[in-house]
């Protein structure tokens, strides 16, 4: 047999099966084998709002969309060149998001009459009989038909047999692209050591759908995508929750603070406290708490306690912590609040991205409660942003919104990871001093920052309120001219965070030019690749990306007032936009998309050159 | 560890050291007054240092209470002071952790809290004061209000019917579930000794007068001429008396309870005996629930504890699945756990 081979740069595979299919399990193995062969990667998990919607209709769809290569990648991709389609539906339901000439994958008993039926689609109509996919490669396997073949013998039942067949798909991938079978194997024997039998299944099918493409190799041209090159060092793959995760571990190591993390399920956000849960070695105290607001409460008694103390959630679940945060505000102890952001309003779309709780975080609170606010732009990224919430939260005795969302959440990329050593220490000294001829709790330091004095410490019991306070005694206040000198402290002691974050640097292109397009949080990579390529077309176009969105960095308006047109790309309705316009004065030009789906680089880039265009 | 600290051995402290420089601004009369005395009384007898004890309110006029115990204190937000000492309790379990509340703070806005905070059975005192009103809010009916209540908010007559604390605390499966009295210093102060001596949570009922808003809510259990004849104080091993001269008692008819009169030729071992640990028995006496002002055949209202359990406390758990996983793994190491397991080197 010939083995002959076309090199590509990057491909975009997206995996579309049943909500029962095993798909994202298909794709984050592929991502793992990819990764681990030194690809730059980046995914996109894309799930049915139900767990189990009905079989084979379009509401079950489950999706997953992987974009490497051997170049820098910063998405998962517009469009793919390699769809797989485990039934009807999942085609339907993709149909647009293949680029014309690219290969579909289609398990041919997922377009029985059955299935059709479920997607509504015609039984003369069957796409992949019609000819109506003539643009594009299509290859049709009998999935179904081969694993239960190959299985006859294994003595398990129909249902277990079909189950298995999303190695099948994966065996055959792996053979287009050249990768080897030994991860997932490994990853197959850990999880199924107990069960020998489906271990064995599992493996069988792999092999078998690697084999099926070796021996039909003419249908198909096989792939080689290099090895990227990317900055020396050792990488693993991360995902956006896990990142999240290990850099609140990160910070209380740094700290010397035990982590407390107070929360109650909701989707986008869960997945951290079962990351954090695992590592109850590291001191960590995770609290499943009977509501939202318990949760953030829970947090609060362990801040005032002397913990690290994180909650998380979701946008609904951060509108019902609202009051406790105002407290905490009013408290000025330290405390995270992530939010991983998901469609809104109301329940909205759970399992889909959204940046739209921005105005939620800045101004989410009654009466006038400033909170720093910073959000993470990728998935290996939120391990960097976490900490830093952290550090601010400590260091500046307040509470901090750490903002990330669906899409980085889910998301996974390589991640370059730090050592231990070279992580930034985070100076928390509880105080054990005297201030004042009795103790002042609202005494503050050249940061406007009150000390830390928990319960426990002889000679400085103390109490604190959510009712206004008189400044440095906090005995309770209503002092007209005291209510409003404490509102300006409030709002000094954030802004003054400002002296000590960094400034706000340009991520690709000139200091001064025709346009900057203005982004935070998950809208990076797409923004910093439409950027790349309208350079490379030879527009006049910079991209820099705001972690910190309150306080603002200092030179942020200084940077914005040296280009003639500024872009603010948003999956929102433009929030971002209105903060930089009412502070800065500037006309900034928002680009919106509110489809619970990240932006295309494409859409961003069209963008880019209808402004530059003229 | 999971132990509150005592220390006999420091200087006793006295109840004075335990009142702050803050103006104490209840209204003239309230039972409020009564309950920080006797707490201002008991906590020195504890040989807690005060430096470990802590006090946490949700907002209405008992919820002030934080700002006049010269202890480290919290007036928190609304009904939520539950999860509060939740989060302190599970990180500090060597605290003396005291919640202060209301009727409307813990059984209205607060009672999701409340419930979970009794299941967990973190080892805190909850001391709930009953006034049978909104105070703060000047007078609107509570959860705890009796139906027909004429109160602003209800000018018709109130048609909720009213929560019965004690039940509702047995229901959530509370470990210490008693009922005092602002107007009976001596029993609350024992209540309170033996609230804070019990590991889990101490819920603590106290029924406190509003002077202004609703008072008199408790006069039948606490004015002489009614007092005794109105009211059953249980002791863990002791009959079911009461009555003027103890000529009443309570006997239970399988699982009935009736009234008996002693003149009819009933002993003292004929009647019920207050076992503390019975659960069931516990669910009988809280439910002697009527409301004496509409007269007729009815149970005495009982004071003292009902029901006492010993199990595990949330804040144990928490820390010996630590313990134990640093037993087993060892303490975690930061730059292992960042690396993962699959790992790639680009040169």
């Amino acid at each position: 047999m010939t083995n002959s081979s076309d090199t590509l740069e990057r491909v975009i595979i997206k995996f579309a099966g049943d909500s029962g299919d095993g798909m994202q399990l298909t794709g984050t193995q592929f991502t793992n084998t990819a990764a681990l062969f030194g690809n730059d990667i980046s995914t996109f998990p894309d799930f049915p709002a139900e767990i189990r919607a009905p079989q084979g209709t379009l509401a079950g769809v489950s999706g997953y969309q992987l974009h490497f290569g051997s170049n820098s990648i910063y998405t998962p991709g517009d469009k793919c060149d390699v769809l797989v389609v485990m039934n009807a539906a999942a085609l339907k339901a993709n149909i647009k998001q293949i680029k014309t000439g690219g290969t579909i994958i289609a398990n041919v008993e997922g377009f029985d009459s059955k299935n059709l039926r479920l997607a509504n689609i015609a039984e003369a109509d069957n796409p992949i009989e019609n000819g109506s996919l003539d643009k594009f490669r299509l290859i049709k396997i009998d999935v179904t038909k081969m694993t239960r073949a190959a299985l006859t013998d294994s003595g398990l039942g129909t249902k277990e047999i079909d189950r298995s067949k999303n190695m099948f798909v994966l065996g055959f991938l792996y053979w287009m692209y050249n990768r080897s079978l030994d991860n997932s194997v490994r990853f197959l024997e850990e999880k199924f050591s107990k069960k020998p039998d489906i271990l064995n299944a599992n493996i069988k099918i792999l092999k078998a759908g690697y084999h099926y493409g070796d021996t039909t190799e003419t249908i198909v041209p096989r792939y080689i995508v290099n090895p990227a090159k990317m900055a020396p060092g050792v990488y693993r793959n991360m995902m956006g929750n896990q990142a999240a995760a290990l850099g609140l571990i990160a910070a209380s190591k740094k700290s010397g603070l035990d982590l407390f993390y107070g929360t109650y399920p909701i989707t986008p956000a869960s997945d951290i406290l079962h990351e954090l849960a695992k590592y109850k070695n590291f001191g960590i105290r995770t609290f499943q708490a009977e509501d939202e607001i318990a949760a953030i409460c829970s947090v609060i008694g362990a801040s005032f306690g002397g913990s690290l103390a994180v909650t998380a959630s979701s946008g609904p679940g951060i509108a019902l912590k609202g009051e406790a945060m105002g407290l905490g505000v009013m408290l000025e102890l330290p405390m995270v609040i992530i939010n991983v952001q998901r469609g809104g309003p109301s329940t909205g779309l759970p399992t889909k991205t959204e940046q739209s709780d921005l105005m939620q975080a800045l101004y989410g609170r009654n009466g006038e409660a400033p909170m720093p606010v910073i959000a993470a732009n990728s998935p290996a990224d939120c391990f960097d942003t976490v900490f830093e919430a952290c550090r601010i939260a400590v260091e500046f005795m307040t509470p901090v919104m750490f903002l990330s969302d669906g899409y980085i959440a889910n998301g996974a990329e390589p991640w370059r990871f730090p050592k231990s050593a070279d992580l930034k220490e985070i100076k928390v000294k509880f105080n054990t001093e005297m201030n004042g001829e009795k103790y002042l709790p609202y005494k503050r330091d050249e940061k406007l920052s009150r000390p830390w004095t928990i319960p426990g410490t002889k000679g400085l019991e103390h109490r604190i309120g959510g009712i206004e306070k008189q400044h440095e005694t906090g005995n309770i206040s209503y002092d007209p001219e005291n209510h409003e000198f404490m509102v300006h402290m409030r709002e000094n002691k954030v802004e003054k965070i400002a002296d000590y974050i960094p400034l706000q640097e340009i991520d690709n292109g000139n200091a001064k030019g025709k346009l900057l397009v203005i982004g935070w949080g998950s809208t990076y990579g797409a923004i910093k690749t439409a950027v790349i390529d309208a350079r490379a077309k030879g527009y006049d176009v910079s991209h820099a990306h705001i972690r910190y969105i309150k306080p603002f960095p200092k030179n942020l308006g200084e940077l914005l007032y040296n280009f003639e047109q500024v872009l603010i790309p948003e999956m929102n309705m433009g929030q971002l936009v209105k903060v930089i316009r009412d502070k800065y004065m500037v006309p900034a030009i928002a680009l919106n998309k509110i489809q619970g789906m990240p932006f295309s680089a494409g859409e961003i880039f069209d963008k880019i050159e209808s402004l530059l265009v003229k | 560890m999971a132990e509150v600290a005592t220390n006999d051995s420091q200087p006793k402290m006295t109840s004075k050291e335990l009142v702050t420089d803050q103006e104490v601004r209840w209204c003239p009369g309230c039972g409020d007054y009564s309950i920080l005395k006797q707490v201002q009384t008991v906590i020195p007898e504890l040989g807690i240092p005060r430096e470990n004890i802590v006090f946490i309110s949700g907002i209405g006029c008992s919820s002030r209470f934080p700002y006049y115990m010269e202890t480290y204190g919290m007036h928190s937000i609304h009904g939520r002071a539950a999860a509060m000492v939740s989060g302190l309790k599970a990180t500090r379990p060597e605290l003396s952790v005291w919640m202060v509340s209301g009727d409307g703070d813990s059984l209205s806005i607060g009672g999701n809290h409340f419930i979970h905070l009794l299941r967990r059975n973190f080892d805190i005192n909850l001391l709930l004061f009953n006034n049978e009103i909104y105070g703060l809010t000047k007078g609107q009916y509570s959860p705890t209000s009796e139906t027909g209540k004429i109160t602003k908010s209800t000018p018709f007559g109130s048609i909720d019917h009213p929560f019965n604390p004690a039940a509702l605390a047995l229901g959530a499966d509370g470990t210490f579930i008693c009922r005092s009295m602002d107007r009976d210093p001596v029993h609350l102060k024992e209540i309170l000794r033996r609230a804070n001596a019990h590991k889990g949570t101490s819920f603590v009922e106290i029924y406190q007068n509003c002077n202004v808003f609703n008072d008199g809510a408790f006069e039948v259990f606490t004015d002489k001429e009614t007092k005794k004849q109105e009211t059953l104080f249980v002791e863990h091993g002791k009959p079911l008396m009461f009555g003027a001269s103890l000529e009443k008692g309570v006997k239970l008819d399988g699982f009935t309870p009736v009234i008996v009169n002693m003149a009819d030729g009933f002993k003292p071992e004929d009647l019920w005996v207050h076992d503390e640990t019975d659960r069931v028995k516990a669910g009988i006496l809280s439910r002697f629930f009527d409301n004496p002002r509409l007269g007729g055949d009815h149970f005495p209202r009982p004071f003292g504890v009902f029901y006492v359990e010993d199990r595990p406390c949330y804040e144990e758990g928490i820390n010996a699945q630590i313990k134990d996983a640093i037993g087993k793994k060892g303490e975690g190491d930061l730059d292992k756990l960042l690396m993962g397991r699959d790992t790639w080197e680009i040169q």
